[in-house]
């Protein structure tokens, strides 16, 4: 973990969405809701930036248009948005994106995280780790990266 | 018409099962995973069924995640790879009835997780692999003594798999950096004689045909690729420096797999490929006898979309039972296939 400074000391700040209504349909138990996109959003929106006392929602870096989901292909995909080209949390912030929906969702799905194209200077490195399953099980063992991970989701675990 | 049939469903495991591998006999299986232990499975005959089962749990060799195990080539030893950064040794006591065995050495060195270990066919030589990027052979004594031989630090970054050679002390390497590497020793060192470049992503695995002379790998970038040695002043005019072989990537299969491809085996009886896919499908493949061997095709024979509930891990043919094939999976268990072709 970094022991600096804050680096995007003054973020831009985003409003956040009303929180949408109930519809009937929704409120029945016995038909059964296919996961879409506003689900997905609705399990981000509230992981805390690691730096920063606020929501992924309200840094932009999670926006439901950039989130790709197909129910019948069980398939999930988020490109975020680091705040700004070098935020050196990128992986993290990433990494907690995905154990997030890896915790959250049915094991049928398969879910992929990618930084938002042209948006960090190391976005490949970046994706690339992510992509890999080995790595990211691997690294969830270590235990101070996990009570960091968790740190950031709780809240939206809730 | 050929298929692939599921002969039985083994859960056991209390997490995602990394690997599985076979004893030389055939007559036991070995997997590892998540749940930090090491299970052995054999055919129950007590059983009217002939069911498999599983008759020994290896625990407490290993504090975290165990990625690969492997049986050596005497059947006396079993390796076992952890993300704890070391290796183990595990002996079948003798003087227990059943299927007793105990951790006889640890081999240490690794600055962090080993990903894979592999005994060669000589059963000279012991080789592991790690996130430190590192391959690092170590020299099997006869009293039972491990010796590192040589630290390999060709790759660029961490190092998936290691598997050896059929015939030769010649031990290929997987990477996260998109490469296989070969390795030998020569005169008395271990050096790294060949780079395999075409990949597009991490190589999750890779395995040699019976003759040695053909390799298969697979990928991330959803590819499985063929490569062929071409020795010194060979007849296809195929270049090669000094008087070390050259390996040419003669085939590339794209299009097919969807997902990442975690492992592949090829069967040194049958000739067939099986391999092991993050979309939960295992597919059989061989090499189409009547295209040309310096630039083959190959056939898709049989396809289980559903093999697993999630990603299929590890694959690996039978030595002695042509087309019995085991898998193993994130959603913990493992299976055993036949293929009737």
């Amino acid at each position: 973990m970094t022991t600096k400074g804050i680096e995007n000391v003054n973020p831009q700040r985003f409003v956040k969405k009303t929180k949408r209504e109930v519809t009937i349909e929704e409120e029945d138990e016995s038909v059964k809701d296919p996961i879409d996109e506003r689900e997905i959003f609705d399990l981000l929106r509230d992981i805390s930036d690691p730096e920063h006392p606020m929501s992924l929602e309200e840094l932009n870096v999670v926006q439901i248009t950039n989130i790709e989901v197909d129910d019948h292909k069980n398939s999930v995909k988020v490109f975020y948005t680091p705040t700004i080209p070098h935020c050196s949390m990128a992986t993290l912030i990433g990494l907690s994106i995905k154990v997030c929906l890896l915790r959250s969702l049915p094991p049928r799905f398969k879910v992929e995280v990618n930084i938002s194209p042209g948006s960090h200077a190391s976005e490949e490195a970046v994706n690339k780790q992510l992509a890999d399953k080995e790595r990211v099980s691997a690294a969830l063992e270590n235990s101070n990266l996990l009570e960091v991970v968790n740190q950031c989701i709780v809240k939206s675990l809730e | 018409m050929a298929r692939l049939d599921e002969v039985c469903k083994l859960p056991g495991h209390q997490g995602i099962v990394w690997n599985v591998g076979w004893n030389q006999e055939g007559t036991i299986l070995v997997s590892c995973g998540e749940d930090k232990t090491v299970r052995l499975w054999a055919r129950n005959i007590n059983s009217e069924n002939n069911l498999w089962v599983c008759h020994s749990i290896l625990s407490d060799g290993h504090q975290r995640t165990i990625r690969s195990v492997s049986f050596s080539p005497c059947n006396k030893l079993i390796a076992s790879a952890s993300f704890d950064g070391t290796c183990c040794i595990w002996e079948k006591k003798t003087n227990t009835d059943g299927n007793q065995y105990e951790c006889t050495a640890t081999l240490e060195g690794h600055e962090n997780e080993v990903k894979c270990v592999a005994w060669s066919t000589s059963g000279s030589f012991l080789a592991t692999c790690s996130r430190d990027k590192s391959v690092w052979i170590w020299e099997v004594g006869e009293d039972g003594e491990f010796e590192c031989a040589a630290v390999l630090s060709a790759h660029t970054q961490d190092v998936k798999k290691v598997c050896w050679h059929p015939h030769q002390d010649i031990v290929a390497s997987a990477s996260y950096d998109n490469t296989v590497k070969l390795f030998c020793e020569e005169d008395d060192d271990w050096v790294c004689f060949g780079t395999l470049k075409s990949h597009d992503s991490t190589v999750w695995s890779l395995a040699f045909d019976s003759s040695g002379k053909n390799m298969a790998t697979c990928s991330d970038d959803r590819t499985i690729k063929i490569w062929k040695e071409y020795l010194p002043g060979n007849e296809f005019g195929i270049a090669t420096s000094d008087n070390t072989p050259t390996w040419k990537c003669i085939c590339t299969l794209s299009g097919v797999h969807p997902r990442a491809i975690y492992d592949i085996s090829w069967c040194h009886q049958t000739g067939l490929i099986a391999t092991a896919s993050g979309d939960d499908a295992i597919r059989i493949f061989r090499i189409d006898p009547e295209s040309d061997p310096n630039a083959p095709t190959l056939e898709q024979l049989a396809t289980v979309t559903r093999a697993h509930e999630q990603d299929v891990n590890s694959v690996a043919w039978n030595p002695v039972i042509p087309g019995l094939l085991a898998s193993c999976s994130d959603d913990m268990h493992l299976k055993l296939w036949q293929y009737k072709g």
